[in-house]
């Protein structure tokens, strides 16, 4: 019988034709992982959407402030004269004085918000707000991003005692409620710190600084716990296991295997950071713990404008705008993220 | 179980100690006395009051007074206007807690229905509606949802008195109080209803023919309350901080507005005492929540 005889049949040996070879080849290229996160982010209308609002605003907190002539903290004049008639004017209207000088022909830009109390241009100053709110929010982020990243890492990789005696300091930071440590710090920085005047940091003012520190000694908790659960999960995979098999380095382990498996995680709570700092500091702002005078934050803008809430509601309305439309497409994109790149979500 | 109650009150102790702590030496840090007023007093009066609020003894000890003076219930005088903290605290906490616990029922309550409702017509016209307005109430900071209302019912509108303390005036700070946390409830609430309708146990019941109504609040509900359960303890703390806006925008005299006017006034006295004070309500109820949270859902095992 053919069945039990021993000799092969000499067709399966025969080389392979060009036509079976073709379709071995893989006709897309291969889709990293990254690659293929990004392709679902782009399939999504409103992350689409908010990268799309992000840009805008980063793009007018950078060439905006080239173009418009007036400075954050510059009291209109004309010809080197205070015009004291530019006091809260409407959008799009021009003071007496103003007025005068371009029927003689001369040019003025338009107040696109109107001006505030202390005629100053409202447009410059809720621009310039809002970088330093993004500033302030993405800073933040970063510290946090920093430490946690460290900590977690440190304490899910080494593991036993170190890992046990870790996550009991973390346990108790957070249980701190940490709003009201920021406003203790805030009260007690703005006594005991002072900086050299013209730095950043002096212009922003202590409270920006003891918000940083703040985050630095207490926001990055949550983070540290996820990217510790990560790791102690990827740790024990078996892919892990076989590349310790194959003796493979602990360097290379990190670097190839857990950290990539880490970073959707890192990056999704990142994004999420940045509109909770800026929450923080417009909140900040309205106990009156915000950025020093004269420096605009989009909180403090709005925390001014309810003095004059019942003339000149607009000025509260601009700088709320803002805040909502940033914070709305960070968490947007922040959720956008989530979807695409969390590995748990994949079908 | 009682192990687990025994650690977690010994770890909230422990917390509310570092918490006094930090808030007593920081605000020693400060320089300069409470009786260096613009007035100069003569070195023996100064020397006499030091000596009538301990303020000449080594600071380990006056924070050993000051200790025990809190846990008699004795926060001490406020540095503006010499009342007693303890009086200040008893007056206006009331109206905050009142203010603070409606805004969280009504949070929790509401952010359960409308996300279950989501979850129940997902894709539908009503799914998507709430979804729209709980992204942009969570993308809202409470002070700039309290201005609005407060411009928009009170000032345009003239619905509500601006300053009162009438019952009527309590809707709109709890409004504007709760918009966030309802917001995310509900969020949460849609998850993990959806996440409860898919189990298996959703589909015997179904097969067995429960009635529709009864599968949903018999098995769907019960179940995906648990996550929302978590979320109080993150939105009482929510509540007590935004309290300090909304009390004082809405100018209700609770201890939140009292805690703003402290810090601007650099009223040091009574920052440190609101400081301890909300920090172990929070604290406090966080461990409440947690508990709860244990005798809720008996599968959640902590050790």
């Amino acid at each position: 019988m053919k069945l039990f005889s021993l000799q092969q049949n000499p067709d399966l040996f025969k080389p392979a034709t060009e036509e079976e070879k073709s379709q071995q080849d893989v006709m897309s290229e291969s889709v990293s992982f990254f690659k293929d996160g990004c392709r679902k982010l782009m399939k999504n209308p409103l992350a689409v959407f908010s990268i799309i609002v992000l840009a805008i605003i980063v793009l007018a907190i950078i060439f905006v402030p080239i173009f418009v002539p007036y400075e954050y903290d510059e009291m209109l004049s004309v010809n080197g004269k205070r015009d004291k008639g530019a006091k809260n004017l409407a959008p799009f209207t021009y003071s007496e004085l103003e007025q005068e000088y371009i029927d003689n022909g001369g040019q003025r830009f338009p107040h696109i918000f109107g001006t505030d109390e202390q005629c100053r241009d409202y447009f410059i100053r809720v621009i310039y707000g809002t970088r330093v709110s993004l500033i302030v929010g993405i800073f933040a982020s970063v510290i946090v991003l920093i430490i946690g990243v460290l900590y977690g890492a440190i304490s899910g990789y080494v593991g036993g005692k170190a890992d046990m005696i870790m996550m009991r300091i973390v346990d108790i930071i957070y249980a701190l409620p940490d709003m009201i440590i920021i406003i203790l710090l805030s009260v007690v920085f703005r006594e005991i710190i002072t900086f050299p005047s013209g730095s950043l940091l002096s212009r922003l003012g202590t409270n920006m600084v003891s918000l940083f520190i703040v985050y630095g000694l207490l926001y990055w908790v949550s983070m540290a716990r996820q990217v510790r659960g990560q790791i102690l999960s990827i740790k024990e995979n078996e892919y892990i296991l076989a590349a310790k098999a194959i003796g493979t380095k602990s360097g290379r382990i990190i670097k190839r295997h857990i950290l990539p498996n880490c970073l959707s995680v890192i990056i999704i709570s990142t994004a999420l950071q940045v509109p909770s700092a800026i929450f923080t500091e417009s909140y900040l702002s309205f106990v009156g713990l915000g950025v020093s005078a004269p420096m605009p934050s989009l909180g403090s803008l709005a925390n001014a404008a309810r003095e004059g809430l019942q003339s000149y509601p607009y000025k509260l309305i601009f700088p709320a705008i803002m805040i909502c439309l940033i914070v709305l497409s960070l968490n947007l994109l922040g959720d956008g993220l989530r979807d695409a790149f969390d590995p748990k979500l994949k079908k | 179980m009682t192990r687990y109650i025994l650690k977690r009150v010994v770890l909230a102790i422990i917390t509310v100690l570092i918490i006094c702590f930090i808030t007593f030496f920081a605000m020693n840090s400060i320089p300069g006395g409470p009786f260096n007023k613009e007035k100069a007093l003569s070195p023996a009066t100064v020397a006499a009051l030091n000596a009538r609020y301990n303020l000449d003894k080594p600071i380990p000890q006056q924070f050993a007074l000051y200790m025990k003076g809190v846990l008699h219930g004795d926060f001490g005088v406020s540095l503006k206007n010499g009342r007693e903290i303890t009086d200040i605290i008893k007056e206006s906490f009331p109206i905050s807690a009142k203010l603070g616990l409606i805004a969280v029922t009504i949070a929790l309550v509401a952010g359960t229905v409308f996300g279950s409702i989501a979850a129940l017509f997902r894709n539908k016209w009503p799914d998507r509606v709430i979804v729209f307005l709980s992204t942009l109430f969570t993308s809202m900071p409470s002070f700039v949802l309290a201005t609005l209302l407060l411009l928009v019912f009170c000032i345009r509108l003239g619905w509500f008195p601006v300053w009162g303390n009438e019952e009527v005036s309590y809707f709109l700070p709890v409004l504007s109080l709760a918009a966030y946390p309802m917001a995310y409830t509900t969020r949460l609430a849609k998850t993990s209803m959806l996440d409860a309708l898919s189990q298996d146990y959703i589909r015997t019941a179904n097969a067995k023919g429960v009635a529709k109504w009864k599968v949903i609040f018999k098995h769907a509900l019960r179940n995906s309350l648990i996550p929302v359960i978590t979320y109080a303890g993150p939105e009482i703390a929510y509540i007590i901080t935004g309290s300090m806006v909304v009390e004082t925008i809405f100018t209700v005299g609770g201890i939140g507005s009292k805690f703003v006017t402290a810090i601007t006034n650099r009223d040091y006295t009574m920052i440190m005492a609101t400081t301890i004070f909300l920090a172990t309500l929070m604290v406090v109820a966080n461990l409440l929540v947690d508990i709860v949270y244990k005798l809720v859902d008996p599968r959640i095992n902590y050790d």
